[in-house]
């Protein structure tokens, strides 16, 4: 292997993750303040069409990302009208979300089927495919890696340093609490679904702007669910979400490698690694309840009625 | 009107609901240049013309209402299993390699044992995430989800694998089950098997673990004072296996009885996520036996239906999507305004 | 979805003026089912488009309709019965998995045609239908060969069924034929589709150092890999040149058009029969796309060259001498494998690296 090869294999690890750190952040922040959204990948799907059908109208990209982000926020809201307004079921609204997002984002999208556009890349350095090949391996990392790579630290630092940050895990920790000590748990709460939505919409238009730069029905092919696995793998703390989704893609694209060098897999089970790796940091967090008491948000899923 | 309105509601609020939904359908209808009226009729009402429609209704919500039963008895004693796709396909694979190995043979028992060992799958599929809760204090709620994806890639690997038809020209499938492993079917060109009936029998133990009886009791005190039901002497351990194993084992037989009904084989797909749609339906039947019947009834006429508008409408799969989620998301509505009215008002008096 | 479906209609309602031979009786109900959205490429969108082509050719004298997206497990059978028992005369099954459901409405319709694409299960009324994808396979490869500087091919597969290995096992044999150090590296997605996947396997096949990268799996994002990255792709199922239209080079299509109208014709003439039928490169049911322009005249020669011979049968893909990975000769000089053994294949031959 020479540094080249080594570069690509490392940028193609960091674009893989790219959606799923964008999508697996909002939504670890949206536990956090104590909502369950299981319609990442409604929401997610709902970006990528939007986001692309934007990018196509304005012919701008930068307008299309913006677009994506308001699409998913405004499938979040609908969640958080049911779930926070209403105090629906989270699970079954979540569900509902989904199973809306991806009927939506296939009706909607279907005139913007077929008209490949430029990615991210491209249309940052127009000249891409003739650059010198290590040159080109750097200029693969687009700006929404880029930020898929800062944002986790920032969320981080929202979280464990700031007064709104704290006030959120606060929230997520007990609503009862929360609600005494005066916070508006109900707005809080659908701040951070919107959030939650909203990165979900750029993690969707990461996938249909930038990765595979095309509207395509279901194109999202399961990556809000391998988002949602992400938090809980990460233990609820956003550079853990980062590391895990970044060894998913490094799993991924190293199983691939392992492939082409002929070394024999059975790709069916390689596939189960994700899930099971999960659920063994699951239980390794769970036994130990001090641990996870300081990162499980303890109302999480929980409705709250504020008692009159 | 005032006096009636907590008897009605129940009923009022999915009817609201529907009426909703089925407005937003005509306006989807309309906007794609389609008659609303006949495309309504097509959604709702011709699927059920004739006898087969009706049974087809039956065979689409036999593993429906067989998923949700066991989600509801949970989720009233606080243990959520929303991994009944994963037990559901662990208890197609169990049944099925029982009635690969035991069909060529024949006999009466062959059918019974295959039932069995689906149910026992699936349990044995939840009992792992009851294990993991007991034991390690794993929540279920993410077990049971990655147990899902994990459970499908393993079907995935057997059917092209340790399972695969040896004659089938190395395509992903098993061997079709011999007759003795087929349920039968409920009558004479009809599709709908026995299993419809095994769902009809769970609507009674339901009603036992949900309703107001000792045991339903029991299950809603661990669910809502798990401290208060130690004192009482109810333990939340046995809350939860007795939830996973049920659930788990009820997602089983509706697997089994999938594969050995109306497939006949195993292959990778067996299952449009009945799974995570029970749980869609426990909710929709407000984890009331009753009303999860009517749920599965309703959510497999949105199946038919949907498959009805791009038959006769050539309606795009996709509008099917968008009237089924908006009719979920209004009937989630609906419910919680009924339910939680006065609530509703005093919350938004308080701010 | 819309201003797509109304385009659509108006080849057929031209034609209607026209008005074919047969528009005197009633039309024969036509209806395909799709296992995948219909999309604007791959397996199910070829289908698609013979279904069209059978409307602008037959006009009045049929009526087509489709279900796009039929679930492999129990619904797949009752939408067949439906549209069996709806009044459809000739029902086009259009996936694998509908191999077993099919057989059994076949079995209750025994006055209805029923055709299964890839199957081998036949009966009086169920004809099978399927096409030598690989005899395409066999020229991209040559083209492949020719257009490398390195002599390594990427291919992005998505399950080692049959038909996936005659293609990979075909191209190999076709870029030996020209360079016979020539690898082909095989990954698998295990999933037809799956965009960013595909995208992710493609983006590791390049940096492996292979300069022509191919797929069987149902998403464009190979050739949109292979654009960004600057390294030549060749696409398949449909023609997706506007995804790569410098690097692109061809792609190996499914052409389902002529097949179609064919037995439609035949079933209104009364001489249909269940058959099974395999074409390819003669029969039109495999073919190449347009070249990009990248590929030198000369090289355009040859491969059409190729296509030719692979036609008029003076070339077998599968003709001997080859040997499997492990060096083992599995057909000897001067023999052609028989279709039987291509039809359930489940080895490598030598210069594919990956594993079954």
């Amino acid at each position: 292997m020479d540094e080249v090869m080594i570069a690509a294999l490392l940028v193609a690890t960091l674009r893989a993750a790219a959606p799923l750190v964008l999508a697996g952040l909002g939504e670890l922040v949206c536990e956090r303040a104590g909502v369950l959204n299981l319609g990442v990948e409604g929401m997610m799907l709902v970006g990528a069409v939007v986001g692309f059908a934007a990018t196509i109208t304005t012919g701008s990209v930068w307008l299309g990302l913006v677009a994506a982000m308001l699409a998913g926020a405004a499938m979040a809201g609908v969640f958080a009208v049911l779930t926070l307004g209403l105090a629906a079921n989270q699970v079954a609204s979540g569900l509902a979300l989904t199973i809306f997002g991806v009927g939506f984002s296939a009706l909607f999208g279907a005139p913007y089927q077929g008209h490949p556009i430029p990615g991210l890349a491209s249309v940052v350095f127009p000249d891409l495919s003739r650059a010198a090949p290590l040159v080109q391996q750097v200029l693969l990392i687009d700006p929404l890696v880029w930020l898929a790579l800062a944002a986790p630290f920032v969320v981080a630092r929202f979280l464990d340093r700031s007064r709104p940050g704290l006030i959120l895990r606060a929230v997520g920790e007990s609503h009862e609490v929360a609600h005494a000590l005066g916070y508006k748990v109900l707005r809080i709460r659908t701040l951070a679904t919107l959030f939650g939505g909203a990165m979900a919409g750029l993690g969707g238009a990461y996938l249909s702007l930038a990765y595979t730069p095309m509207w395509t029905e279901n194109m999202v092919s399961g990556r809000g669910w391998i988002a949602l696995a992400l938090v809980v793998f990460s233990t609820w703390k956003p550079v853990m979400l980062a590391l895990g989704a970044f060894l998913f893609g490094f799993v991924t694209i190293a199983g691939f490698q392992a492939e082409a060098w002929g070394i024999p897999l059975a790709p069916n089970l390689l596939a189960t690694l994700p899930y099971l790796a999960t659920i063994l940091v699951l239980v390794l967090i769970s036994r130990d309840t001090l641990r996870l008491k300081l990162n499980a948000p303890a109302a999480l899923g929980k409705p709250f009625h504020p008692a009159g | 009107m005032a006096v009636l309105a907590p008897v009605l509601a129940p009923v009022l609020a999915p009817v609201l609901a529907v009426v909703l939904a089925a407005l937003g359908a005509a306006l989807l209808f309309a906007a794609l240049g389609r008659d609303p009226l006949a495309c309504l009729h097509t959604l709702f009402i011709a699927p059920l013309a004739d006898r087969n429609g009706w049974s087809e209704l039956a065979l689409k919500a036999t593993p429906l209402l067989l998923c949700a039963i066991g989600i509801a008895v949970g989720v009233r004693a606080n243990v959520w299993n929303i991994g009944a796709e994963g037990q559901f396909t662990m208890g197609a694979i169990a049944g099925g390699a029982t009635a690969l190995v035991l069909g060529p043979a024949g006999g009466w028992y062959v059918l019974p044992l295959v039932l069995l060992a689906g149910i026992a799958g699936g349990a044995a599929w939840g009992g792992v995430a009851a294990l993991l809760r007991t034991r390690f204090n794993a929540h279920e709620i993410l077990v049971t989800l990655m147990l899902s994806y994990v459970a499908i890639q393993v079907l995935g690997w057997l059917v092209r694998g340790p399972m695969q038809d040896p004659e089938g020209f190395n395509f992903p499938q098993s061997r079709l089950f011999d007759p003795s492993a087929l349920l039968p079917a409920l009558f004479e060109g009809g599709r709908v098997t026995v299993a419809a009936v095994f769902a009809v029998l769970t609507v009674p133990l339901g009603a036992l673990l949900l309703g107001r009886t000792v045991m339903g009791y029991r299950l809603r005190v661990v669910g809502l004072a798990p401290g208060a039901a130690r004192y009482a002497g109810f333990s939340e351990r046995g809350a939860v296996w007795f939830c996973l194993l049920l659930s788990g084992g009820l997602a089983g037989l509706a697997g089994i009885c999938e594969v050995a009904g109306p497939i006949g084989q195993l292959m990778p797909s067996i299952s449009p996520g009945y799974g995570f749609a029970g749980i869609i339906v426990a909710f929709l039947g407000r984890l009331q036996p009753v009303g999860i019947v009517f749920a599965s009834l309703l959510m497999a006429l949105l199946y038919l239906g949907g498959e009805s508008l791009q038959i006769t409408q050539q309606l795009p799969l996709a509008a099917t999507g968008v009237i089924q989620g908006m009719l979920l998301l209004f009937l989630l509505a609906a419910d919680v305004l009924t339910l939680y009215r006065p609530r509703w008002v005093r919350r938004r008096a308080h701010g | 979805m819309l201003s797509r479906r109304s385009l659509l209609l108006v080849p057929a309602a031209a034609t209607l003026a026209a008005g074919p031979a047969y528009a005197a009786t009633a039309p024969l109900k036509i209806a395909f089912v799709y296992v995948s959205p219909i999309g604007d490429a791959g397996w199910t969108f070829q289908h698609e488009l013979g279904r069209r082509a059978l409307d602008a050719a037959m006009g009045a004298a049929v009526k087509t309709s489709f279900v796009e997206n039929v679930e492999e497990g129990a619904d797949a059978e009752r939408v067949i019965r439906k549209l069996a028992a709806d009044g459809n005369d000739l029902i086009f099954t259009t996936s694998f998995g509908y191999m077993n459901p099919t057989l059994k409405v076949a079995g209750s319709f025994p006055s209805k045609k029923f055709e299964h694409a890839t199957g081998y299960k036949r009966a009086v009324n169920l004809a099978t239908y399927s096409a030598r994808f690989y005899e395409g396979r066999y020229a991209a490869g040559v083209l492949a060969a020719r257009m490398s500087k390195t002599g390594v091919f990427g291919y992005v597969a998505a399950f080692p069924i049959p038909e996936v290995l005659q293609g990979i096992n075909a191209f190999t044999l076709g870029a030996r034929s020209v360079n016979p150090k020539a690898a082909t590296k095989v990954v698998w997605t295990s999933s037809w589709f799956d965009p960013g996947k595909e995208r992710a396997a493609a983006d590791t096949l390049i940096a492996g150092g292979a300069d022509v990268i191919t797929h069987h799996t149902d998403s464009t994002s190979v050739a949109q890999a292979a654009e960004e990255k600057g390294v030549f792709s060749i696409a398949y199922n449909s023609d997706q040149s506007k995804y790569g239209p410098k690097t692109c080079l061809t792609a190996v299509t499914h052409n389902w058009n002529d097949y179609y109208i064919a037995r439609v014709k035949a079933a209104l003439g009364g001489t249909w029969k269940s058959i099974d039928t395999w074409g390819g490169v003669k029969e039109g049911m495999t073919r190449l796309a347009p070249y990009n322009a990248a590929v030198p005249d000369a090289v355009r020669k040859e491969v059409d060259g190729v296509m030719a011979a692979i036609g008029a049968g003076t070339r077998k893909p599968f003709a001997g001498p080859i040997a499997d990975q492990d060096g083992k000769a599995k057909v000897a000089a001067g023999q052609a494998m028989a279709d039987k053994d291509i039809a359930e294949m489940k080895w490598f031959v030598a210069g594919v690296q990956g594993k079954i």
